[in-house]
């Protein structure tokens, strides 16, 4: 709830409903990253599942905690990613007991 | 080098660039620089009758550049500055008639002669804009608070960039300090975080500019507009001048502020 100052300053929106303003705002700067990229959402999803998929045949990832997402600095476009790793010592053994099968394939 | 050549382009259509165009080259004249248009419109002539004078036209651009007159020819003085001409464009070719050399080769001859050539760009991203571009010195991209103009201007800079005539400078049209302030609007701090790059102004929704366009009177000459203001400034810092940005959303003050909380709005 907004309270009277903010009312009276106008700087708050009305209870319950986004502004068609930063609808406008968010909207624009999903589309405008992969406008400028060339790169449609699906496509980068792909990417983002090989990528790991690569890594994961290395080392465990933390699936719940991947944040890979483009980013904007200025008027370039930038990948950032963090893909933590999992701590336990059995993950990691049975990743390269899987690489070793591949590679036996 | 000489005079300097700046483009008004956007992209997207309807977003005011020949009445940006217009009004910037009027208000130039007014601060005393000898400037020439140039519609580069090809088969859509408009520059002419938003200025005034579309009764007066003998030769066009195309004219120019397949050699059938002098530039002097085809350049149609103001009826109020006589430093302010018009080379007009042609309406019954297409965006092929003229290359991005011809336009270069034009402009570097206009260049000895006055302070600045400034070019209304066609809208769209194909020959006319490249035509438009190639030229330019400065590149103006006109937009509306729109999500569709936003977009298109977007792409228009990138591909300035991509040409190494970017980023540009940006030219706010339509501002609706309203409905900004309702939060239904772009505000201009949202446009220029979305497009990162600098904006030269900020134009607010002004009914002045219909009836200005109607009887061929650039708005900025009329004192008492807003977008006149606003356009006067640009032409400002055009020349170089620190015009500071008059925010959009001024305070409107206190009391009216509580007169409309208990108005219920």
């Amino acid at each position: 709830m907004p309270n009277l100052f903010d009312r009276v300053f106008g700087r708050s929106a009305p209870p319950g409903s986004k502004k068609s303003g930063n609808m406008a705002k968010e909207r624009l700067q999903f589309v405008l990253i992969h406008d400028r990229i060339h790169l449609p959402p699906e496509k980068l999803d792909a990417m983002k599942r090989e990528i790991l998929a690569v890594i994961s045949k290395y080392v465990s990832i933390d699936n719940d905690h991947v944040d890979i997402a483009l980013q904007q600095r200025d008027r370039n476009s930038l990948l950032i990613a963090e893909i933590p790793f999992l701590k336990t010592n059995e993950g990691i053994e049975e990743e390269e007991s899987n690489i070793k099968t591949d590679d036996d394939l | 080098m000489g005079g300097k050549v700046v483009t008004i382009t956007s992209g997207k259509g309807g977003v005011g660039k020949t009445t940006t165009t217009a009004n910037i080259g009027v208000a130039l004249a007014r601060l005393n620089q000898k400037v020439v248009l140039i519609d580069a419109d090809i088969g859509l002539r408009n520059l002419d009758i938003v200025m005034g004078l579309e009764n007066r036209i003998v030769y066009d651009l195309v004219d120019v550049v397949e050699g059938r007159c002098k530039p002097r020819q085809a350049m149609i003085k103001h009826k109020s500055f006589p430093e302010l001409y018009l080379i007009p464009a042609a309406q019954t070719r297409d965006k092929t008639a003229v290359s991005p050399a011809d336009m270069i080769q034009l402009t570097d001859t206009l260049r000895t002669e006055f302070d600045f050539i400034i070019i209304d760009s066609p809208a769209g991203i194909e020959r006319g804009f490249r035509n438009a571009v190639a030229p330019a010195d400065e590149v103006l991209i006109v937009t509306n608070p729109e999500v569709s103009a936003v977009r298109d201007a977007d792409r228009v800079i990138g591909l300035l960039e991509a040409e190494n005539k970017g980023p540009g400078q940006l030219i706010l049209n339509r501002a609706k300090q309203d409905m900004i302030r309702k939060g239904e609007m772009l505000s201009p701090e949202d446009v220029t975080d979305l497009l990162a790059i600098k904006l030269i102004g900020i134009v607010p929704e002004d009914e002045l500019v219909i009836p200005s366009s109607n009887s061929g009177i650039p708005v900025t000459l009329n004192d008492n507009s807003k977008a006149g203001e606003a356009f006067r400034n640009i032409a400002r810092r055009l020349m170089g001048e620190d015009v500071p940005l008059t925010p959009l959303t001024e305070s409107k003050g206190l009391f009216k502020r509580i007169a409309r909380l208990f108005a219920g709005g």
